[in-house]
């Protein structure tokens, strides 16, 4: 990859797909280092697909996904290990560890990977917890949090190794309005404080549009449309209005496939 | 008919492609283990959770697993004015037999089942993937720790069900029913023989111990991530052990009685 290109992560071609059902068919994604990259669509089209595609937890049927210019699904165990260290996933759920404290948690990846003394993992946690401020929650144990909650201390066990990017899994999802913007605030602040490279999946239109730099659609595998968002707002492809001002009909059909209205109806009438 | 066929041969990949993912995934964890050593802690939580915490059914199961063999067997033996050879009765059931294959059947329902719910749900709450993310491999830092501990711990109970089933055998036959104390432990310690009875068994139960874990493990680690997945797991880590375990039990009678 040529230095000039400063994308972290370039998608080319991918193709996946589970069983009969095609995910991706042929998706080409830049992710610029340093930007915060929202990937949106609708719900199942396979948006937490393509994280775990960029994770490595996944393989590609066809297509490349390069992190730093290397092939991700080309990787071996051990180097893709290695590759996860330098990336940061925030999961829906938060998957945080149920048998430990908030504390341990936010050590866990401290103490697996490097030989710190606990005295500077402390610090170190503390300091985690300070940014997303939940430093008077380490004794907890993650059934005591609120979901918000939860997500905030995922978010600080995925900045614990330092990572160069973060990938963030749905994380507005079923928050209420105040964690939603600490949120919010909170991934737009880490990235340009810790000089991160974003990447949100999302379809919560308002809060993505409000930060991110760069957006991707997708739909039935496609890529429908990317750029700014204030690009995003003003297109005019249909596609895109439908997402964008969440209209319940137009080229996403409102209607999942199947045979006429009438004659699923009269069928009815012949037994 | 074609389709019939068809379908006969799908099967048969799909078997010989999912026994050749779980021996790989077997072998991995067989070498996660070795560097394991280094982090005894993990080790130890394990040994805690699946070994000590099986230890109260073990002791009271075979406490009466015992009291029974000494009654059955007292009743049997009086009729032949045999009575002083119970001892040697309740210790070989024991040690050759009932130790490791009730102790296995236990276990997996106690200890067995609850691996797999708690790897399945950690499977189903996605903090597996959580650790693969952490650059964590769930292989070495979960499956192996606890294949490891069960390993260790099931010859141990298998040991401690026997002691206390010839403990039981000897309240019953001794205190209640008479038999003499010295003909008891004598003809216990002349007839038992180390090589031929106490390894055989310790050998069952090592093996037991390896496959009845291995199944929760594996059931665990390849679930349906969901509540309905989880739960038939559990039921086919207690339900696989049973088979596999009295199966494997005439296998390895067969073996060495030759």
């Amino acid at each position: 990859m040529p230095e000039a290109d400063n994308n972290i992560v370039r998608i080319r071609d991918l193709h996946f797909s589970r069983g009969h059902s095609k995910i991706f068919n042929g998706i080409d994604i830049d992710i610029p280092k340093g930007k915060v990259t929202a990937i949106m669509g609708p719900s199942g089209t396979g948006k937490t697909t393509l994280l775990k595609l960029i994770g490595g937890q996944l393989k590609p049927q066809k297509g490349t996904v390069h992190f730093h210019g290397e092939n991700i699904p080309a990787m071996k165990t051990k180097k893709l290990y290695d590759v996860r260290k330098k990336m940061g996933m925030l999961f829906q759920s938060g998957a945080l560890l149920t048998d430990m404290t908030v504390f341990d948690n936010i050590a866990f990846p401290l103490r697996e990977h490097t030989e710190l003394p606990e005295v500077m993992i402390r610090d170190m946690v503390l300091m985690k917890l300070q940014a997303v401020g939940l430093r008077g929650a380490r004794d907890l144990n993650p059934s005591q949090l609120s979901g918000g909650m939860a997500r905030r201390v995922a978010l600080a066990r995925a900045i614990a190794l330092d990572p160069e990017m973060i990938l963030y899994d749905e994380p507005f999802t079923g928050q209420d309005p105040i964690s939603m913007g600490v949120l919010v605030e909170l991934i737009r602040s880490m990235n340009d404080a810790l000089e991160l490279t974003s990447v949100i999946v999302s379809h919560d239109i308002q809060e993505t549009l409000a930060i991110a730099d760069k957006i991707y659609i997708i739909s039935q595998g496609k890529i429908i449309g990317h750029g700014s968002p204030q690009e995003m707002n003003e297109s005019d492809s249909p596609w895109i209005n439908q997402f964008v001002h969440g209209e319940a009909d137009g080229p996403v059909p409102f209607h999942y496939p199947s045979r006429s209205y009438k004659d699923d109806m009269l069928a009815g009438q012949i037994n | 008919m074609f389709d019939w066929f068809a379908q006969l041969g799908k099967n048969t990949i799909e078997f010989y492609a999912r026994l050749g993912r779980e021996v790989l995934l077997f072998i991995q964890t067989l070498l996660a283990i070795v560097p394991l050593f280094l982090r005894p802690g993990l080790i130890l939580q394990q040994l805690y959770s699946v070994g000590v915490r099986s230890m109260l059914i073990i002791i009271v199961s075979g406490f009466f697993v015992g009291m029974v063999l000494g009654l059955q067997g007292y009743n049997t033996l009086v009729d032949f004015g045999a009575e002083e050879s119970l001892g040697v009765i309740v210790a070989l059931s024991l040690v050759r037999e009932l130790g490791p294959v009730v102790t296995a059947l236990l276990f997996a329902g106690r200890a067995g089942s609850a691996l797999t719910a708690e790897i399945g749900l950690m499977k189903a709450t996605e903090q597996l993937s959580g650790l693969e993310m952490m650059a964590v491999n769930p292989v070495n830092r979960i499956l192996a720790p606890r294949l490891l501990a069960g390993i260790i711990s099931m010859p141990l109970l298998a040991a401690l069900f026997s002691a206390v089933g010839i403990f039981g055998g000897y309240l019953v036959g001794v205190d209640l029913l008479g038999v003499d104390e010295g003909s008891y432990w004598s003809q216990m310690q002349e007839k038992v023989d180390f090589d031929q009875d106490i390894v055989n068994g310790v050998i069952k139960s090592f093996v037991f111990g390896i496959v009845t874990t291995w199944i929760a493990v594996y059931e665990g680690y390849s679930c349906i991530p969901t509540s309905e997945g989880v739960s038939r797991a559990t039921t086919r880590t207690v339900v696989y052990s049973a088979l596999v375990v009295l199966g494997l039990d005439f296998l390895l009678t067969a073996l060495m009685l030759e």
